[in-house]
This record gives structure tokens, sequence and C-alpha cells, in this order.
């Protein structure tokens, strides 16, 4: 077979554009765990997210509004999960869990009115571009604005984390609430801060799947997507350039299988569809095996509930 | 006082009289169990639209959907059971075993059983369509349509319902055009619009300019869309969603099946049954043909639809032969029933191995 130039820039955009909804979701679920809050409702908000966008571009028409709206929509319902835990101090693990199936539910019920119709099609930039370089133009040129905000945040959520003092703040309060909390940082301001932003992202993930990546929506259409966003937090060792790299090699590695099989690479399909699971979690663990450097960046407060009165 | 009392008994009258006729006519009741959400826009979704239409006739219905093949099903049959269902249907392959023990605890209930083939007790029936023979039809246009000779399928799991369709549409679309090639992509998944899509990139990047698809979400066909090639819709009539790129459907109907047989339990002439229904029978519908199909292609199609709905052409037609080269099917025989079921080998023609 010959591989054509273009054919590969054809296949490292589309794993590009498969990495983007966990990109978003991870990097919004890295400022949030990096303040101490393990929220393990990505996939909740994300669904809610989807349902709002289609829903909103559907009825009003707008895709800004729509994908704003699903912003917003990832933020109400992450409210929820910041009172029940800042607020009434519940379990993170429980709480988390609890939006996860709420979205779900929830999305499914708004969702019963908007099966079947077509999405809008979402304005791509540089489209003209594409053909001017090979290899490159496909990857460059060609997408959605959400495309290029998605490959930009992991950079701009490491210089928020490491260069800016609000980046400092939020890394404290996930440390060590208590001394925070003593320097006269509000700890439960800041966390819910960090949860509503987490909230915004992964409304924004699922708003990518339902309005640009497969512009329909269906029941349960994120397909365990936020949960994949989850563990790449964790297996980055809360690193978002990290991030970026467990992403593209999930994305990449589904895509790639599929380009096996249709080849018709000998090999079973069943160890071909695993792949991508088992591979990301074997690079991202040996690319951030030193423990000293873990110990650095896990938030040591992760999933502890703090309490300003004891 | 004395109003009252003249009050509340001509309430209960009526009350009465009701009760009486409705123990009369007693309403049938039928249940639907399903794998997905209805909201899935295929498999469940046109099982759903078949309960509406039951439910047009004037019975009444339930459903519960999202129900695992596992021991929930039993639960979710006993529960149905007990609450005064009259007839069960349960619309997945996997609830075969559940349907069949839950059934012998209750023999005044009528179970009806989707693509299973067990029926262990006098009141299990089993049904399913004969969705490979619309699987002829999209072969007939693909390989007539095809340009690059490469053609793209998208399977879901290697059981005979999916090789079936693979191999009725491969003889197909070779018996138009010899030079195809069908490659085929396992995206171990029923119903995931992300995979799917990503799936169809993968074939179309590869040269595929058709794509078949055997899962049931309607983001095969948009990715055929923005792509620009062709690809044909799955279970509902999707046009609307990739106007360009369908060519044409193939609908599951399931309504009329379940109207007859709701009316049947409500007239007492139920009886256990395997039924096997095609596009003759109207289980298996083919959507509107698109114009951008030349008009000679539309009108061999349509003749194509009409002797499969009469018989005079079978899907699996001898001879075929397997990868190997061995005999599957005769010259002049079709393949029985019993074959088309258990079908897993590929006929020759198809590439790669079966996942096993």
């Amino acid at each position: 077979m010959i591989i054509d130039i273009n054919f590969i820039g054809l296949i490292i955009a589309s794993i590009m554009a498969s990495a983007v909804p966990l990109i978003l979701a991870s990097c919004g679920e890295l400022i949030t765990e990096r303040s101490g809050v393990l929220n393990l409702g990505v996939e909740g908000m994300m669904i809610i997210g989807a349902i709002s966008g289609f829903a909103l571009m559907t009825v009003t028409g707008s895709l800004i509004i729509a994908i704003f709206g699903a912003m917003l929509a990832g933020v109400l319902i992450s409210t929820i999960f910041a009172f029940l835990t800042q607020t009434l101090i519940t379990n993170h693990v429980a709480t988390g869990l609890a939006l996860t199936i709420f979205g779900i539910g929830i999305s499914a019920m708004i969702g019963k009115n908007f099966v079947g119709i077509p999405g809008k099609e979402f304005p791509v930039l540089f489209e003209g571009l594409k053909d001017t370089i090979p290899l490159l133009g496909p990857i460059l040129f060609g997408h959605s604005i959400v495309f290029y905000f998605a490959f930009a945040l992991p950079f701009i959520t490491s210089y928020f984390l490491k260069k800016t003092k609000i980046g400092l703040i939020v890394r404290a309060v996930g440390d060590s609430p208590e001394s925070a909390s003593n320097q006269g940082i509000n700890v439960r301001l800041v966390r819910y801060a960090c949860i509503l932003y987490g909230g915004a992202m992964s409304g924004l993930a699922g708003a990518y799947l339902s309005m640009i990546y497969t512009p329909q929506w269906i029941e349960n259409m994120t397909g365990g997507r936020g949960w994949i966003a989850l563990a790449l937090v964790v297996f980055s060792t809360w690193n978002p350039i990290k991030i970026l790299i467990g992403a593209m090699i999930f994305g990449g590695l589904t895509i790639i299988q599929f380009h096996m099989q249709a080849i018709g690479v000998r090999i079973p399909v069943q160890f071909l569809t695993a792949l991508p699971y088992i591979v990301t979690i074997i690079v991202l663990v040996v690319i951030s095996r030193d423990s000293r450097k873990i110990r650095l960046s896990t938030p040591s407060s992760l999933g502890k509930s703090f309490h300003k009165d004891n | 006082m004395h109003k009252f009392l003249i009050r509340s008994f001509v309430s209960s009258l009526v009350l009465l009289f009701t009760l009486t006729v409705a123990a009369v006519a007693k309403d049938v009741k039928a249940a639907f169990v399903y794998i997905g959400p209805t909201g899935d826009h295929g498999w469940t979704y046109q099982h759903d639209v078949g309960r509406k239409a039951v439910e047009a006739a004037g019975f009444k219905t339930t459903y519960v959907e999202g129900v695992p093949e596992s021991a929930d099903a039993e639960r979710v049959l006993r529960q149905l059971a007990n609450s005064g269902h009259d007839v069960i249907f349960t619309t997945s392959f996997g609830y075969m075993n559940p349907t069949n023990k839950v059934a012998k605890e209750f023999p005044n209930v009528k179970f009806e059983h989707a693509t299973g083939y067990k029926r262990e007790h006098p009141n299990v029936s089993t049904y399913a369509a004969r969705f490979y023979e619309g699987r002829t039809i999209l072969g007939t246009i693909a390989g007539t349509m095809t340009k690059s000779n490469v053609i793209g399928y998208v399977a879901s799991f290697p059981i005979p319902e999916v090789i079936r369709g693979i191999n009725s549409f491969t003889l197909a679309a070779q018996k138009v055009n010899p030079n195809i090639k069908t490659k085929i992509v396992w995206a171990f998944t029923w119903y995931d619009p992300g995979k799917e899509a990503e799936a169809a990139k993968a074939l179309i990047d590869q040269g595929a300019d058709v794509i078949a698809q055997h899962t049931d979400s309607t983001a095969i066909v948009q990715m055929a869309e923005k792509a620009g090639v062709y690809a044909f819709g799955q279970a509902s009539d999707m046009d609307k969603f990739a106007p360009k790129a369908v060519l044409t459907s193939v609908e599951n109907n399931w309504g009329p099946y379940y109207v007859d047989r709701v009316k049947a339990v409500a007239n007492g002439t139920w009886s256990q049954k395997d039924t096997w229904h095609g596009i003759g029978d109207g289980m298996v519908v083919i959507s509107d043909l698109d114009s951008q199909m030349p008009a000679d292609l539309r009108s061999k199609v349509k003749k194509l639809q009409a002797d499969l709905a009469s018989g005079k052409v079978h899907s699996f037609t001898g001879p075929i032969y397997d990868q190997k080269g061995n005999l599957m099917v005769a010259e002049g025989k079709t393949a029985d029933d019993g074959m088309l079921a258990g079908m897993m080998t590929y006929v020759k023609g198809v590439e790669g191995d079966i996942p096993k």
C-alpha cells in the first residue's frame, strides 16, 4: 500500500478531532481536582452539555447561544454538586456518581423531543488553506473554533497553574485547605469557582459532540467519554500537557485500529479495540513514574471535605 | 345528608357498571422490553414506533427501556407478567433464555421474543425480519454507484445476523460489479456515534466511496455527507440527516406484526408461531430511492424489490462459495432458513476474517 503524505495528514486531523472532547473535559476536571475536589460527575455534565447545546441550537437557531448555553448548563448542574459537597459537606465520590446518573436521566428526558432531528452545520475556519501545505494543511486548517480552543487549553491551563497568582491559590487550596484558610483565602469560594469551571468545560465537551463532531442528539451519546476524561486526569498525574498526550494517544489508537482493520492487518479485532485503553494507561504511567513529581503535582487534599469551623 | 347518600349510591352504581363492562371486554395490555433507550433513533426507536401502532389500534401498552440482558431481564419480565400484561414483547436476542424461563412460570401470559429461536413453552413465539433482503438491494446499488470499487462496511458484532447481512450485500454487489472489494471494520458497538463516525472516516480515508452500516446511529451517514460519498440508512429513513449521501434506507417495520399479534391475543386466536418476514410481508421496507441514482438503476432496484417480495429472487441463490472456495449453496439452489440462521462464514469476495 502506498502511503500518501496527505493521507497521514487526514489521519492525524481525525485523531485530533476525536481528542477534543477528552481534552476539554479533562482540563476542566483538572482544575476542579487541583482545588481538592473530586467530581466524578464529568460524564453527567458532558451529556447535559450535549443535550443543552443541541436543544438550544434547534430551538434558537443560534450556534453562539447554543455553545454558551451548553457551558452554562454545565455550570448549573455543577452548582448542584458544589452546593452539596461544599455547603452541605457531602461525600465527593457519592455526590459525583449521583450527578452522572442524574445527568444521564435528565438529558434523556429533555432529549425525547430532539431525537431524529438533524443538526446544523458548524462553521470551520481557514477551510481554503487546507490544500496549500501538504501534510500540515489538513492538520492545521479547516476546523471549528472549539477545536482550536481545545488545543490551546492545556497550555493555558499549565500557565495558569504555574505562573499566575490565582493558579497558586487554587493549588494551595487543593494541597492544604487549612493553611490556605489561615492565610485568609476563602477555600469554599475557590472550590466553588473551580467546580463551576469544570462544569463549563464538560458542558463544552458535550456540545462539541452533539453539535460539531456528530451533529445529532441520541441518548447516552457521550458513550463513556466522561469516564475516560477522568482517567486521563489521574494517569497524567494532574499535568495538562500530559493530558494532551494521553488524549491524542487514546484518540489515535481508536482511529488507527479502524484503519488497521480496513487495511486487513491480521490482528484479533478484540485486541485492537482494547488497545486504546491499554496503551494510554501504560504510556501515561511510564511518562509519569517519577514518584517525587507525582507527590508534588497530586493535590494532597483531593476528595477530602473541608469544614472551616473545626 | 340524604342527597349525599343518593349521590354516592349513583356513583357506586356507575363505577360498578364500568368495572363490569371492563371485565367483559377485557382490555388487552401489551408490554415491550427494550435493550436500549427509545431515543436511539435506531433499533429500539423502531420497536417503539411499532408499540405506538399498537396503541393507535386501541390497546394499552407499557414499555421498559434499557433492560440489560441479564438476571435483570427476568426480574422485569416477571414484574410485567405479574402486573396484568397479557402479551410481552422482548425485543433483543439476549432475552431468549429469560423469556423462556419466565414464560414457564406464567402459562397464561403470551411471550413474543424477537430474533431468537427458542420456543420451549407453548406460550412463546419468536419473530424476526429478513433484513438481508434489504441488504441485497443495498449491495446492488453500492456495486453500481461505486467509482473506486472500494465499498466500506461498518459492522457491529460478529453474530449470524450481521454476517448474513455482509454476505448478502457482497453477493449482490459482486453480481453487478465483479471488481468491487468490501472492506469491513468492526466497531464492536451497536451505537456510539463518535466511534461509528471514526470507523466510517477510516474507511473513507482509505478510498471507500460507498459506506454501508450495521450499527444504529446516524453518525455514519453524516460523516459520508461531509466527505461527499454515498451511504445507506439503517433501521429508519435517515435521508434528512444526509440528503446528498443517503441513497436509500432499509427500515424496520414492526407495527403491522405487533398489531396483528395483540389483536390475536384479544380475540383468543393467538398461537405459537415462528415468524421471519421480509420485504414481501412489509416487515422490511425500502425507503424512497434517491434521484442521484440513474433511472435505469432505480427501475432495476424496483424490479429486484418486487422479485424479492414475490420470492422469485432469493438473496442467497447458488452457486455460493465460502472464502476458501468450498461450495456453500449449489447452483440453482437457495440457502435454507437453517443455514441462514446460523451463518457464521464469509462468502467468497469478502476480505478479512470474522473476529473470533
